[in-house]
C-alpha cells in the first residue's frame, strides 16, 4: 500500500521502489529463483529441446551429416532391435505388479503388529540403499552356476542338474533380472504403504474387532481405502519405470547381452557405441511420448475409478487430527 | 474360545512371522553371501561352497587388498567432496525456491511450479544424449565441479518436501519480523531456515545417499582415474579380476558401509522423508 501512495505522489523512482515492500519482494523472488531456474533450464529443458532437434538430423557427437526429417523416427519403428526391446518392458511391468502386491501384503502384516517389526522392516528396506554397481556384482555372484541361489535351492531339495543357468538361458534370464529389481524395491514400497496405513486411526480397528470383523474385512474396509491413492501412484510410477528399465541389464549383464537389452540399453548403445546421436534422440523422444501417453491414460483412469479418493483422504486427516486432540487431552 | 478359533489364531501368528522371516532372509541373503565370501582366502574360496562360513571372521586381507587395488581411499575422498557440495547446494537451492513459491504470489508462480512438475516426467537418463553434448561443449567433463553442478540441478523431490514444510510454518511469523524491520533475506536465513531443520535433515540424507550411489552420470562424466567416486571405483574389478569374487565381495561390502551407517543412524528420517516425497510427487 505504501508503494502505491508513494507512486501516485511522485513520478516513479527506482531507489524508492527498491525500498518499498513490493520492490523488496521482487528482489528476493528474483535472487532466490534465478539459480534454481537456471539449473532447471540448463540441465533439463535445454537438453530436452536439443534432443528434439537432434532427432531430425543424421549426426554423431561432433559432426552433423545433415537434416533427415523423420527418417530417424521411421528407423526406430523399422529396426527390429529398437522396437522389440520395448517388449522386454512387459517383464518389468509384471515384476512391478508382483512387487506392489508383495509390498502390500507385508505392509498389512506390519500394521497388525509384529514383534521386532523395525528390525524386519530395516532388513527388507536396506537393498534400496545399495548402489547399482554393487548390486550388479552381488547378483552376478548370486546367480553364478553352483553359487548362492543354486546352493540354497539344493538345501531345500532341488538337484543342481535340473537347475537352469539363471543368466545365460535366454528363456529365464529376463525373469532373473526382474527379480533383482523386485528385490531392490519391494522394501521401499512396503515402507511407503506402512506410512500411509499408519495414518488410519487405530481405534477404527479396535471398533471393527469388537463388531466381529475378521482380518480380511479389516484390510478391505479400513486399510485399502486409506492407501489406494498411494498404491495407484506407485502403480503409475512403476509402469513408467518399467518402460525405462535400465539398471539390471546394464550392471548385471554388462550392458544387455544374451537378449536382455531393454529399450534404454539399446539407446545407450546406439548413442555411445555406434555414436548415432540422431537415431538415439529419436528413440528417446518416442519413449517420452509413450511415457506421456501412459501417464495421461493412467491419470484419466485414476480419476474415473477413484473419483472420491480425495474426499476420503481429507476424512482420514480429520480423523487423525481428532485423535491427536484426544491424545493431548489425555496427557 | 473354541478349538477352531485357537488354531486359526496360531495359524495367523505362524503365517505372520514366517512371512517376516522369509522375506527378510530373501532381502539379506545376497548381501550375507557376499560378506561370507569377503572373509575367505583364495584357496578357501576355490575349495569350499559359497555358503560355508569362512575359517576366520578376522581375515581382513581381502578388504585391504580390494581397498588398495581399486584406489578406494581416493574414491572415498572424491565421493565425500561430491556428496558434501551437492547436498549443501541442493538444500540451499531447494529451500530458496520453495520459500519464494510458498510465500509470495507473483505472476509466474504457477508456471514455475508446473515447470518443475513437468521436469519429473522427463526421465533423466533418456536425455543423457544431449546432456552429454552440453557437458562436452561447456567443458564440464572430467571435472568434479561439473558433475557436482549437474547433480544439483535435478532435484524436485526436495523442493516438494520444503514447500510442504513451509505450509506448516505460520506466515504471521514472517509478517511480524517484517514489521520489526527485517528484510526478506534476514527473515529467510535467520528465522525460517533454522525452523526447516527436520526437512533439511531429511533432504540431506535422501540426496546424500542418492548421490553417493549414483553411477550412470558419474561413469560418463568422471572418466579420469583420479576422479572416480566409490560406486564407479568398483568397476576396477571387472576384466582380469572378474572371477575373484572374494576380492570383489570385499570391495562391494566396503562400498556399502557408509550407506549402512547412515541408514542405521537416520532410519526414521529416511522412512518419513520417502513417504513425504512420494505423497506429493
Amino acid at each position: 500500500m505504501a508503494a502505491t501512495t508513494a507512486q501516485s505522489k511522485t513520478p516513479f523512482s527506482l531507489a524508492k521502489w527498491f525500498k518499498s515492500r513490493k520492490g523488496q519482494q521482487a528482489i528476493v523472488i528474483i535472487t532466490f529463483s534465478i539459480i534454481p531456474l537456471a539449473l532447471l533450464f540448463v540441465f533439463t529443458y535445454y537438453p530436452f529441446a536439443e534432443m528434439f532437434k537432434f532427432s531430425f538430423y543424421d549426426r554423431n557427437y561432433t559432426k552433423v551429416r545433415g537434416f533427415v526429417g523423420l527418417k530417424n523416427y521411421i528407423d526406430v519403428f523399422k529396426r527390429d532391435d529398437c522396437f522389440r526391446a520395448l517388449w522386454l518392458s512387459l517383464y518389468y511391468m509384471g515384476g512391478a505388479v508382483v512387487q506392489l502386491a508383495l509390498a502390500l501384503y507385508l505392509a498389512t502384516i506390519f500394521c497388525f503388529g509384529v514383534k521386532g517389526g523395525n528390525f524386519f522392516k530395516g532388513c527388507m528396506f536396506f537393498p534400496y540403499l545399495i548402489n547399482g554397481i554393487a548390486i550388479g556384482f552381488i547378483f552376478k555372484f548370486f546367480y553364478t552356476r553352483g553359487f548362492v541361489l543354486d546352493t540354497v535351492l539344493q538345501w531345500i531339495g532341488f538337484d543342481l542338474e535340473n537347475l537352469p543357468y539363471w543368466l545365460r538361458d535366454t528363456r529365464i534370464n529376463n525373469f532373473s533380472l526382474v527379480g533383482t529389481s523386485v528385490w531392490k524395491y519391494f522394501g521401499q514400497n512396503m515402507v511407503l504403504f506402512v506410512g500411509a496405513m499408519m495414518s488410519v486411526d487405530s481405534s477404527l480397528y479396535e471398533a471393527a474387532e469388537l463388531d466381529g470383523a475378521n482380518k480380511w474385512q479389516q484390510f478391505k474396509y479400513i486399510m485399502l481405502p486409506s492407501i489406494k491413492t498411494i498404491v495407484m501412484l506407485n502403480l503409475i510410477m512403476s509402469i513408467t519405470g518399467s518402460l525405462s528399465a535400465f539398471e539390471p541389464p546394464f550392471v548385471i549383464m554388462s550392458g544387455g547381452g544374451n537378449g536382455t537389452a531393454t529399450y534404454f540399453i539399446k539407446m545407450h548403445e546406439i548413442a555411445h557405441t555406434s555414436q548415432k546421436v540422431g537415431l538415439a534422440s529419436a528413440m528417446a523422444i518416442v519413449l517420452l511420448l509413450i511415457i506421456f501417453a501412459a501417464t495421461i491414460l493412467q491419470k484419466l483412469f485414476f480419476k474415473y475409478v477413484f473419483k472420491n479418493a480425495e474426499d476420503e483422504d481429507t476424512g482420514a486427516a480429520a480423523r487423525r487430527d481428532k485423535k491427536l486432540a484426544k491424545g493431548k487431552g489425555a496427557a | 474360545m473354541t478349538a477352531g478359533e485357537t488354531i486359526k489364531k496360531y495359524l495367523w501368528i505362524f503365517i505372520k512371522y514366517f512371512s517376516m522371516v522369509f522375506f527378510s532372509f530373501v532381502a539379506l541373503l545376497p548381501v550375507v553371501s557376499c560378506i561370507i565370501t569377503a572373509f575367505k582366502t583364495e584357496t578357501e574360496y576355490q575349495n569350499t561352497n559359497v555358503m560355508t562360513p569362512p575359517e576366520s571372521w578376522l581375515n581382513f586381507d581381502n578388504f585391504i587388498d580390494a581397498f588398495r587395488r581399486a584406489d578406494m581411499g581416493r574414491a572415498f575422498v572424491n565421493s565425500a567432496v561430491v556428496v558434501v557440495f551437492v547436498v549443501i547446494g541442493s538444500v540451499l537451492v531447494g529451500s530458496m525456491i520453495a520459500y519464494v513459491l510458498n510465500r509470495f504470489k507473483f505472476p509466474g508462480n504457477g508456471l514455475i511450479r508446473s515447470l518443475f512438475l513437468f521436469a519429473t516426467l522427463l526421465p533423466g537418463i533418456a536425455m543423457q544424449i544431449s546432456t552429454y553434448q552440453l557437458m562436452y561443449s561447456i567443458g564440464f567433463i572430467n571435472h568434479l565441479y561439473g558433475y557436482i553442478i549437474l547433480m544439483m540441478g535435478t532435484d524436485v523431490i526436495s523442493i516438494y518436501i520444503f514447500i510442504q514444510f513451509f505450509e506448516n510454518i505460520s506466515v504471521s511469523l514472517d509478517e511480524s519480523a517484517y514489521m520489526d524491520g527485517a528484510s526478506y533475506f534476514t527473515i529467510f536465513f535467520r528465522i525460517l531456515f533454522p525452523l526447516l531443520k527436520p526437512a533439511i535433515v531429511t533432504c540431506m540424507i535422501l540426496k546424500g545417499v542418492g548421490v553417493y550411489n549414483e553411477y550412470y552420470s558419474a561413469q560418463l562424466y568422471l572418466v579420469d582415474k583420479e576422479l572416480k567416486t566409490v560406486a564407479i571405483s568398483l568397476y576396477t574389478f571387472t576384466g582380469p579380476l572378474g572371477s575373484q569374487y572374494n576380492l570383489i565381495c570385499a570391495g562391494v561390502i566396503i562400498s556399502l558401509v557408509p550407506a549402512l551407517i547412515i541408514f542405521i543412524a537416520f532410519q526414521k528420517q529416511i522412512y518419513s522423508g520417502l513417504t513425504a516425497g512420494a505423497v506429493k510427487g
